[in-house]
Formats: structure tokens, C-alpha cells, sequence
């Protein structure tokens, strides 16, 4: 299944900080198929190409929200787009965050800057079914309080736990500051029975899951979300090639247990 | 040819072509509407060419390869396919440089609409697929049908040749098919396969149908019935054959060898001499990479998107907003040798390696893949002499 790009219309965008912006996106016509959280769409933008972007919210009747950081070619063509526009849209790919294997768990979701873009709608997911489920905390990090996605959302969610820390704080902000793995001494979880959900730049997910795994949670628990360069997303290009890994088909999300050797060699 | 009721034998009935016979099965292929793409000398190579008559077949032309060097010398004999791997491979039609994948138009409301592209649908006959690229194609077969995406473009393509293998006879100085287990036999997937015997007796090719295509193809064309001489004198070659390769790749499990020499001081050696030209990537008949064009006209509403080959040692085909993940070459040939020899089997269930030889062949600088597999091999020996070594 080689498909083109299905068309979407643009609902509305909304900036979301300096340089993301979030939009919600509905069919123009024919719907691709449900996506899951955790699985990643292949955005194009008209004339200037595509780039793979995560699901940031999984709406009804088909609709999908993105959250894009403003990085290259494409993403700054996505930057442009008004309400109206029309993106081609492919997909659902990869793996999404393995929820039924959480069953029972205390959750631990921890993102790092746009990182918290996929990790939305499991929030969301677990949200709306929380018996089946043991404690949800959420732990955010970001560089500055202005990099901070879902400002007003965050502060919205009926958590056991949810921190926030900054790398650098700026005047007026009266939240903690330092990285994201000390907020794990305030998050409500017991190690054996939790199964955490990382996503950011990877030396956050290799400090985070480092210091989970010390804490006496599962490799096999900890799910991380990768970023390489997808190009096809149908695991024919060769491009998000991680050691034995085709992250397009066998992630992006990876269990620490498969995943954590692979990140300790350098330029793999 | 014995009919269908002596299907008691297994073993596919054989029969025997000369010359005549070899160029009416590429007169036989064209009146059913394929091109026949085969061996031919052109410009100091053996190149894979469209072929209007078996004349055109490199009779009397061998070559001489070894690292970084090719030479199409004249032989002794009439021989058709006394050379092993030329500088293209099936992929170059199988998957070609360059494909079309759809086209989009903007209407001036902003409305998209987009095509997939219709691939006319291709029809060859591949004459001379050695067994090592006979593999090679069952390999690319399963990179882009075998998943859970098919690369349905391909998918025609493929559907839509025939192939005929020409056992190998004789090998080149960079050729090790024999470690890799490919050849110098025919393994399964062709429709017809050839073995080239030339001795006192004359010039023929010992003849098996693989398809039912195949038999109803060969079963058509002058012909007689093998004879025992011949059926020797083939087998005796193909295992000659075995017995005169080039080269040879260490004799252990190279997916763990590779597993387990990420951080190999070897990889630092190598990229002392590799030119990340990507070569071997282009040569190699399994290397399947690609990389998307858009481009658009100039009213800026019409665009297209174009696959194109890509290889592994460019510096962008690991691209990150950050920059690239392997920015040194160290790390590039790192990439192309355990993805051939080692992560092929997590992510496809095989070997990317057939022994072709073109790698060592057609890269500049004479970097020899049997040779970095053995000297990976070495320092993995030496480190666990070492580490035994150490209380």
C-alpha cells in the first residue's frame, strides 16, 4: 500500500509558542483509517514535501490534531496554513503507545518539549477511562515557561500528579526549575506495577528511563517514542533505520528493553 | 519434451538448446509481447540492455575483476555468460532510478486533488540472471511486498518479468556466492534456467522450466532431449564453479559477528579509506534505499512526487532538525555493512548479501566487504583472547 496523500481541510491553527503552532485538520472527502496515540501521520504540504508529525489529538468524525515545531522546509509550509487551507494527509503508521499492556498500572507520562505532543491524546485516552487504570501522573519539562505546550489544558487535567519544570524560568514563573526526572520524587507510583510513557529529545528519554529502571521499573514497561527521519513510512526507504529497528513499521514508540542498547551507541 | 505424464519425476524435465535454440527463445519472448533484457558488450563492460536477437549476447567476452578494477577480456571460447556481475543489476528495472509515485493539482480554492500514478504495466524477460541475483531479487521482494505495505508499482513490475537464470560457470575474482549460500546453482524463482556447457561436443545450454510459463515456453522452441553427457557436463561445471571462488566470507554467524562489533576499532580503519561515494550502495542489487523529490511547475499548482534511489552514505539521509545522526563516515559504513550483513535478518529475515562482488568491484578505493567481515571477525577473536586473558 504505496497510497497518496488523502486531502484534509484545516479547521483552525492556533500558535501554540513561538515556534509550534497546533491546528485540527477534517477529511475534505474519503477519511484515512482511525489513528491511535502514539501513531505518527505523514503531513504535505503543497509543492514542498512531507514530514512525519505524531497525532497531538484524535478528534471526532475523523479529525486529527498536530502540534508542529517550525524545523525545516516542510513544517514552515505547515506553519503558514490558515483555516481553509488543505493538507495532504497519510497514514495512521507506526506503533501507538501500548495502553492494553498498562491495564491496571500506575501510569507515568513524562515529556520533554514537543514531546508532549503524542503523549496528549493518551492522556486523553486514559482520561476517559480511568478505572482501567491505577495512578496517571504526567511530568512535563520544557526550556523555558514560554516552550510549554497546552498551557491552559494541562492545568485543566484531574491528575494524582502533574508537574511541570522549566530549564530556565523567566520572570514571574513560580514553578520548579531543573529537569524533568526530579519530579519523579513527587509522582504517586509503585515501581513494580507502572508503566511509563517517554517522549523528547533522547538524552531526556535515556536520563528518564536510566532513573525509572534504578527505581525498579520494568524495561519492558517503559515505552519510548523515537524520531528519525521517515521518508516513506511504509518501511521501503530505509531512512528511520535505528541498529535492527524500521521505526516507521517497528515504532516509533519501542520498549526500553529493545531500545536501550541501541541508544548507547554513538550514531547509530 | 516428456509430456505430463511422466510428472513421477520431480525432478523438472530437461532438455538441451544451441544456439539457434538460445536465440529463438529470445524471438519466442518478443512475440509475446516482453522485452528481453540481457548481457551485452558495450563500452568496455557487460551491460544489461534490451536485446533484439541472442547475437547480441557477449560471446567470447570475459572479465576480469578484482577491488576497484573491471576489464572485459577476450576469451578463448564462444562462451555467452563466462562473466559474473556487470555494473547494473535487476534492480535498475525492477526498481528503477526514478519513479513517479503521484501527482497532486490545487484548484483555486485551495482544493487538492491527487493521482496515483498507473504504471503501464512493464513486461520483461530478464535473460542471464546469475543464481547470486536471482536471490537478490527474492530479497528486494521481500523488503517491498513482504511487509505489511506493499510497493504496489513494484509489485507489477515484478509480476510482470520472466526470468531466465544462467547457472554460473564461472566465477570472478571478487565473487563469494558460495559463503552466502546463492549460488553457483540456481536456486528457486526462475521460469526457465540455463546452464552453458562448451566442450568438444559443441556449444549448448541444458534447459529446465521453473513455472509453467517456463515449460509451455521452452516446449516451443527447437529443441532436443538432454542426454546424459550433457546433464555431466553441466553439473561438472556448476560445481567447478564452486570450487574457484574469489573470495570467501569468514566462516561464522555474521548477523551476530556484526550484533556485536558496533564499537569495533576496525570501523575507524575502513573509514580511513571509505569516500562515503555510496557506490557499493548503487552496484549492490540489493540496496533498496530512496529518498522523495516534490517538485512543482512553474504555475505552482501542478506538483509531483518522484522516488529516487538514495544511498546510506550520504550525510542527509540520516537527517535530524539536530543535524544528521551518523555525520562521520566512520558511522555511514558502519550502517551499510551491519544493515547488509546483520539488521537484514531483524528487519527482513535474511541476509542483505548475495556475494555478487559488486561492492568490491565497483568501489574506488578497492574496500573489499569479505575482507571487513574477516577483519571483524579477527578483532572480535583477539578481544575475547584478551578478555579470557584478564582474571
Amino acid at each position: 500500500m504505496t497510497d497518496p496523500p488523502v486531502p484534509y481541510r484545516v479547521l483552525d491553527t492556533r500558535p501554540e509558542t513561538a515556534d509550534t503552532v497546533t491546528f485540527r485538520l477534517a477529511p475534505a472527502g474519503r477519511a484515512l483509517p482511525p489513528f491511535a496515540p502514539g501513531q505518527f501521520a505523514m503531513l504535505y504540504a503543497f509543492g514542498v514535501g512531507e514530514a512525519p508529525v505524531s497525532v497531538a489529538g484524535i478528534l471526532p468524525d475523523s479529525g486529527l490534531m498536530h502540534t508542529v515545531r517550525a524545523v525545516g522546509a516542510v513544517s514552515r509550509a505547515l506553519h503558514r496554513l490558515r483555516s481553509g487551507d488543505v493538507v495532504g494527509v497519510r497514514g495512521p503508521f507506526g506503533t501507538g503507545w501500548d495502553l492494553p499492556l498498562a491495564a491496571g498500572d500506575d501510569l507515568l507520562v513524562v515529556a520533554g518539549g514537543i514531546g508532549l505532543a503524542p503523549l496528549r491524546p493518551l492522556v486523553q485516552a486514559v482520561l476517559a477511562a480511568p478505572q482501567g487504570y491505577g495512578r496517571l501522573n504526567v511530568l512535563v519539562g520544557a526550556r523555558s515557561p514560554d516552550d510549554l505546550l497546552y498551557r491552559e489544558e494541562l492545568g485543566g487535567w484531574a491528575l494524582p500528579y502533574c508537574g511541570v519544570t522549566v530549564d530556565r524560568a523567566g520572570a514571574g514563573w513560580p514553578g520548579r526549575v531543573g529537569l524533568v526526572t526530579a519530579l519523579l520524587d513527587q509522582a504517586r507510583f509503585s515501581p513494580a506495577e507502572t508503566t511509563a510513557f517517554i517522549c523528547g529529545p533522547e538524552v531526556m528519554i535515556r536520563a528518564t528511563a536510566r532513573e525509572l529502571l534504578h527505581r525498579g521499573v520494568l524495561p519492558q514497561r517503559i515505552l519510548i517514542s523515537l524520531e528519525r527521519n521517515m521518508h516513506c513510512a511504509t518501511g521501503h526507504c530505509g531512512h528511520c533505520q535505528l541498529g535492527p529497528l524500521l521505526l516507521c513499521r517497528d515504532g516509533p514508540v519501542v520498549g526500553y528493553d529493545r531500545a536501550e542498547h541501541l541508544l548507547t551507541v554513538r550514531e547509530l | 519434451m516428456p509430456s505430463a505424464t511422466t510428472t513421477r519425476d520431480p525432478a523438472p524435465p530437461a532438455c538441451v538448446l544451441d544456439r539457434q535454440g538460445l536465440d529463438a527463445l529470445v524471438q519466442a519472448l518478443r512475440a509475446r509481447g516482453r522485452t528481453v533484457i540481457g548481457p551485452t558488450h558495450r563500452g568496455g563492460a557487460i551491460v544489461l540492455e534490451e536485446l533484439r536477437s541472442a547475437a547480441e549476447l557477449p560471446y567470447g567476452w570475459g572479465v576480469e575483476l578484482d577491488g576497484g578494477h573491471y576489464r572485459v577480456v577476450r576469451r578463448e571460447d564462444e562462451a555467452a555468460f563466462a562473466h559474473s556481475a556487470g555494473p547494473q543489476s535487476w534492480k535498475n528495472y525492477l526498481l528503477p532510478e526514478r519513479v513517479r509515485q503521484w501527482t497532486a493539482d490545487r484548484a483555486p480554492d485551495g482544493e487538492l486533488t491527487v493521482r496515483q500514478e498507473r504504471h503501464p504495466p512493464a513486461s520483461y524477460a530478464f535473460l542471464g540472471v546469475r543464481p547470486c541475483d536471482l536471490r537478490a531479487i527474492a530479497i528486494q521482494d521481500r523488503v517491498l511486498l513482504g511487509g505489511w505495505h506493499r510497493d504496489d508499482a513494484y509489485q507489477a513490475r515484478r509480476n510482470g518479468a520472466f526470468l531466465i537464470a544462467v547457472e554460473c560457470t564461472e566465477p570472478g575474482a571478487t565473487c563469494f556466492c558460495v559463503s552466502m549460500g546463492t549460488g553457483p546453482a540456481a536456486g528457486p524463482g526462475y521460469d526457465i534456467a540455463l546452464t552453458e556447457v562448451l566442450d568438444e561436443t559443441g556449444h549448448r545450454f541444458l534447459a529446465r522450466a521453473g513455472t509453467a510459463e517456463g515449460a509451455e515456453v521452452l516446449a516451443g522452441l527447437p529443441q532436443r532431449d538432454a542426454d546424459a553427457a550433457t546433464r555431466t557436463a553441466a553439473a561438472e561445471a556448476v560445481e567447478s564453479a564452486a570450487g574457484r571462488m574469489g573470495r570467501s566470507m569468514p566462516p561464522v554467524d555474521l548477523h551476530t559477528l556484526m550484533a556485536s562489533s558496533l564499537e569495533a576499532e576496525r570501523w575507524d580503519e575502513v573509514a580511513s579509506r571509505c569516500l562515503t561515494c555510496g557506490n557499493c550502495t548503487m552496484a549492490c542489487p540489493t540496496c533498496f534505499c530512496t529518498t522523495t523529490e516534490d517538485i512543482t511547475d512553474l504555475t505552482g499548482d501542478h506538483a509531483e512526487r518522484w522516488s529516487r534511489w538514495e544511498s546510506c552514505y550520504d550525510l542527509d539521509f540520516s537527517h535530524l532538525p539536530g543535524g544528521p545522526v551518523r555525520q562521520s563516515g566512520r558511522s555511514r559504513y558502519r550502517q551499510w555493512l551491519t544493515h547488509k550483513l546483520g539488521t537484514w535478518w531483524d528487519q527482513f529475515g535474511s541476509s542483505g548479501c548475495v556475494g555478487c562482488g559488486r561492492c568490491i568491484v565497483w568501489c574506488p578505493v578497492a574496500i573489499d566487504i569479505t575482507e571487513e567481515a574477516h577483519a571483524l571477525h579477527q578483532e572480535q577473536l583477539a578481544r575475547r583472547a584478551a578478555g579470557e586473558g584478564t582474571p
